[in-house]
């Protein structure tokens, strides 16, 4: 987070980050979606995403992770209020109570029957205001002086 | 609206206007425009008179508040319509002085006029209402009016002063008052003053009566300025002096006159009421005339004489209550006592006003008030010096004035509680004619000072600040008025005796008057050899002498010193107050959180404490607790050694590393109590935080740095543990009264058909209660914003050195 004033060479840390982050963001989505069987969900997912960024913080510097990974995290917490309010919102259209949940099997084209559920959207919500949080925190703390 | 309620309120409604004539018309005096309303409003509460002396009573209602039984009810009897036309007879007399007293283009009139007619409405509604919570709204009108218009002259420190004081004890009275009304209303139900007088015997036998009674007294006492209250009035004298005359001797300073009047009918089967009022009212008249001797300024000297008459009224008006114990109305003594209350208010608004105005006169012609510097004035005002004779004259009680005759009347009542012979009248009741004419002397000798040491001896022209010489005409027309009044009531006073006396009288008595009896009233000079007689030669003979030798005993006023005074003690009062409240403050509020933090914990521990014992709710069991696994007992006490050891850590970082060591043991915690979902995100969250507590180690100043083990303290061990002990015992108790079962035999059994889940913690979070989760993510954004917003829009940028920090160092040591 605090840039060195001298560069260091590291590349075994660089290197195993780059492969350790993709397992750590599969992981993260895997917690994301199992969310609603098993351990698991919106939060926690959120979190080990970002836990993988702060990886690539780590092994790299933030311009780097900010010209790789071109995000708003301030937006992207936004965007997950939203998306949670809309989730709760659209029951009203089916004059429902705030923040009633539908779901239905569904025949999808390539991952065949699954089941669908408006929780799930809401969940994203909350992955995205917990990866915008963090990484909005940690990038004002690391980038002031 | 009836014609009557638009009188009440006819000043109100102009007083908007007032500004606008003022900016607008600047070569009339607004006072020309304003002298309308007063003359209007006397000329039509005149026209009440035959409705009144025919003891007819004029009701009028407008519904305010009806589900509160608050309602604007006027009503017209014979003491609400005396009053009446005292308020706008003297207001038109006194705004047509104010017309040549006040200079139309040095002083802000716009104001002055709007702060008086708010008075005079504020005062009609006082006397006209019949509802009680009305009649308070008018009292305190009447308290803000007076307020603004004593401190009209804003920029002289004493008018702020004098009105600071004269709020702080009238509004202290008001709100004794209202207590008062409540309580008499919570006893018959209604706010009426004449449903209150019909059901008297049911405030007769309330527990209390008492207090219901001393509340309302203490309204009626501080606002007619009676012993000890009466300190604010000699410091309301900075107000301009057609102020002076009109509130604060004609008209405000007798609403509590009005108001004991007024409740007389509710109290005064009571002998309280008669000892209260008769003893307050007797020294206050004492004493106010003691004091008025020693005072150097015109308009002190009248402040007190008018403490020392209000006082001699109420002590009528207390004795008055003697005369419900006599069953016959003819041979009914003690009604002389009432009779003279109402005959002496009526005398003292003519007299006193004329006095006031003649002190106006004084002060405008020669810049001065203070008797030291006046002197002669006889000569160059001959007119003013007429009416001061004739106005003094009255208030000393000489024949052949009005005041003579309520004089005689009054020292006719205190003599006859030789005759009484109940309520202790015949024993302790020989102190009053005593007071009374002791109090008799001083007002002869004061009287006779004013105009002697004013317009007599000789003339020290070249020392006053101006060229005296007599009023213009517009100035001296209302004295003039009142003195004649003065005159023509002391030898014509039949005059008023059935007209406004007597149904004046007649509505403090309706039990009397509800029995067939009739009220005499029949005033005359000259009553024979009797006792009150003798008692005025005596008060002349006694009070010549004293003025004579005034110099051999003036010294007796220095012996008492300022702090011992009534003024001493009220300036002691507030300033002792003041300190107190900071004092008080300072104490506990002592700027470190560390003592707020203590208050909180100590207050929290105390509450459930106390309500552990009070309620007795002391009691646990261990029947339903489950088994305790040893690997449990291990990570516990690893928990608490981590804990324990924060402590006594040197440097911060332990206790950084065990403070994780907590968060992680209770992770586990988590997974061995089967929260899987728990501890994933404590794990996380623990680091960040971890990580969070090192960057702001990392960051902090060098000297905080410093390895110094946290200092021991007896008190924080005790309130620490003592909060621990509270939250220990009442969790077990929380687990021991547990009766209800859970809820969560309905998520168990619905969370796959409802929400088609399986994680159940999962399914509350996003299903159940998402409503909670949307807000507690709203939270995390808030706080990202937060975090943001703190560091990257400082306004100031701290640089190394700076005093910010430096500053910060030396409150934490």
């Amino acid at each position: 987070m605090k840039q060195n004033s001298k560069r260091v060479n590291d590349v075994i840390l660089q290197t195993a980050s780059i492969i350790i982050f993709f397992i750590i963001v599969i992981f993260s989505i895997n917690l994301f979606f199992a969310g609603h069987y098993s351990p698991g969900g919106g939060f926690i997912g959120g979190l080990m995403t970002s836990a993988a960024l702060v990886l690539l913080l780590l092994a790299f510097d933030s311009n780097t992770l900010s010209k790789v990974l071109p995000i708003d995290y301030r937006l992207m917490t936004a965007t997950g209020l939203l998306i949670a309010l809309a989730t709760g919102l659209h029951s009203l259209f089916f004059d429902r109570p705030f923040l009633t949940h539908a779901y239905g099997k569904f025949d999808l084209p390539l991952l065949g029957e699954q089941t669908l559920h408006t929780a799930i959207a809401f969940d994203l919500g909350v992955y995205l205001v917990v990866i915008g949080v963090t990484m909005t925190i940690i990038q004002t703390i690391g980038e002031s002086e | 609206m009836s014609v009557l309620h638009f009188a009440i309120l006819l000043p109100l409604l102009a007083a908007p206007f007032i500004p606008f004539l003022f900016k607008g018309m600047k070569q009339i005096h607004t006072g020309w425009f304003v002298l309308v309303v007063p003359v209007v409003l006397v000329s039509y509460f005149a026209g009440f008179i035959p409705v009144t002396s025919a003891g007819d009573v004029v009701t009028e209602t407008i519904a305010w508040m009806p589900s509160l039984g608050i309602n604007f009810t006027a009503y017209v009897d014979g003491l609400s319509l005396l009053f009446a036309l005292l308020i706008t007879g003297i207001g038109a007399l006194v705004v047509l002085y104010s017309i040549y007293y006040l200079d139309k283009d040095k002083e802000s009139l716009g104001h002055f006029y709007v702060y008086l007619l708010m008075f005079m409405s504020a005062m009609l509604g006082v006397v006209l209402s019949d509802n009680m919570i009305v009649m308070y709204m008018f009292w305190e009108l009447t308290s803000i009016s007076s307020f603004l218009l004593i401190g009209y002259w804003y920029e002289k420190e004493r008018s702020r002063y004098g009105a600071q004081k004269s709020m702080l004890l009238t509004v202290f009275g008001g709100l004794s008052m209202l207590g008062g009304i409540v309580l008499l209303e919570s006893m018959v139900g209604s706010y009426s003053i004449r449903d209150m007088v019909a059901n008297s015997g049911v405030i007769a036998e309330s527990p209390f009566f008492l207090v219901a009674m001393i509340l309302i007294l203490l309204g009626a006492f501080t606002k007619s300025a009676q012993f000890p209250f009466h300190i604010w009035l000699p410091d309301a004298m900075e107000a301009p002096t057609p102020v002076s005359a009109y509130l604060h001797s004609a008209t405000m300073v007798k609403a509590g006159l009005y108001l004991v009047a007024r409740m007389s009918p509710v109290f005064q089967e009571s002998p309280v009421w008669l000892w209260t009022i008769a003893a307050v009212g007797m020294f206050t008249m004492f004493w106010g005339s003691f004091n008025a001797v020693k005072q150097t300024d015109l308009k002190g000297i009248l402040a007190f004489s008018t403490v020392s008459q209000l006082g001699l009224i109420m002590s009528l008006l207390g004795l008055g209550a003697a005369a419900l114990h006599y069953d016959g109305i003819d041979d009914n003594i003690f009604i002389v006592a009432t009779i003279a209350a109402i005959f002496h208010l009526i005398n003292h608004a003519t007299f006193k006003g004329s006095l006031f105005m003649m002190a106006g006169i004084v002060d405008h012609e020669t810049g001065t008030r203070d008797i030291r510097k006046l002197g002669g004035l006889m000569t160059v005002m001959p007119i003013t010096f007429t009416i001061a004779v004739i106005g003094s004259l009255s208030m000393a009680g000489l024949p052949p004035f009005n005041g003579f005759l309520s004089k005689e009347m009054f020292l006719k009542a205190t003599t006859k509680v030789f005759s009484a012979d109940f309520f202790a009248l015949e024993t302790i009741g020989i102190l009053l004619p005593v007071v009374a004419f002791l109090g008799s002397v001083f007002t002869f000798i004061y009287s006779i000072m004013l105009f002697t040491r004013t317009f007599m001896g000789e003339a020290k022209f070249d020392q006053l600040p101006k060229k005296p010489h007599e009023a213009p005409i517009g100035m001296l027309i209302s004295p003039v008025i009142l003195a004649l009044l003065v005159v023509g009531l002391g030898f014509f006073p039949n005059v008023l005796s059935n007209t406004l006396i007597k149904p004046a009288v007649e509505s403090i008595y309706p039990t009397l008057v509800a029995q067939g009896q009739n009220v005499k009233v029949d005033i005359y000079f000259w009553h024979g050899l009797t006792p009150e007689l003798y008692m005025t030669i005596g008060v002349i003979l006694l009070g010549s002498l004293l003025f004579w030798q005034m110099n051999k005993w003036m010294g007796i006023y220095n012996r008492i010193p300022h702090r011992l005074t009534l003024n001493g003690v009220y300036d002691g009062t507030l300033v002792w107050s003041n300190k107190a409240a900071y004092r008080f403050k300072d104490n506990y509020m002592t700027g470190f959180i560390r003592s707020y933090l203590i208050y909180i914990f100590v207050f929290l521990s105390g509450m459930m404490l106390f309500s552990i014992w009070w309620f007795d709710m002391y009691q646990f069991s261990f029947e339903n607790m489950a088994e305790i696994a040893p690997y449990e007992y291990v990570l516990g006490a690893v928990v608490i050694l981590a804990a324990l050891a924060i402590l006594f850590m040197k440097s911060r970082l332990p206790s950084i590393i065990l403070l994780g060591v907590v968060g992680y043991g209770v992770a586990l915690f988590f997974v061995f109590f089967g929260a899987p979902d728990l501890a994933l995100t404590q794990l996380v969250i623990e680091t960040v935080s971890v990580a969070l507590f090192l960057l702001v180690f990392y960051h902090m100043p060098d000297i905080s740095k410093k390895e110094t083990r946290m200092r021991f303290k007896v008190g924080n061990a005790i309130v620490a543990v003592l909060v621990g002990v509270t939250v220990t015992l009442l969790s077990f108790m929380a687990l021991t009264h547990k009766s209800l079962s859970s809820i969560s035999e309905y998520h168990i059994e619905n969370v796959y058909d409802l929400a088609a889940g399986k994680n159940m913690v999962n399914v509350i979070l996003v299903d159940f209660r998402g409503f909670d989760t949307l807000f507690e993510i709203v939270v995390l954004g808030i706080a990202a914003l937060g975090i943001y917003t703190m560091i990257k829009f400082r306004t100031t940028r701290r640089t190394k050195g700076d005093g910010a920090n430096e500053a910060k160092q030396q409150t934490r040591q």
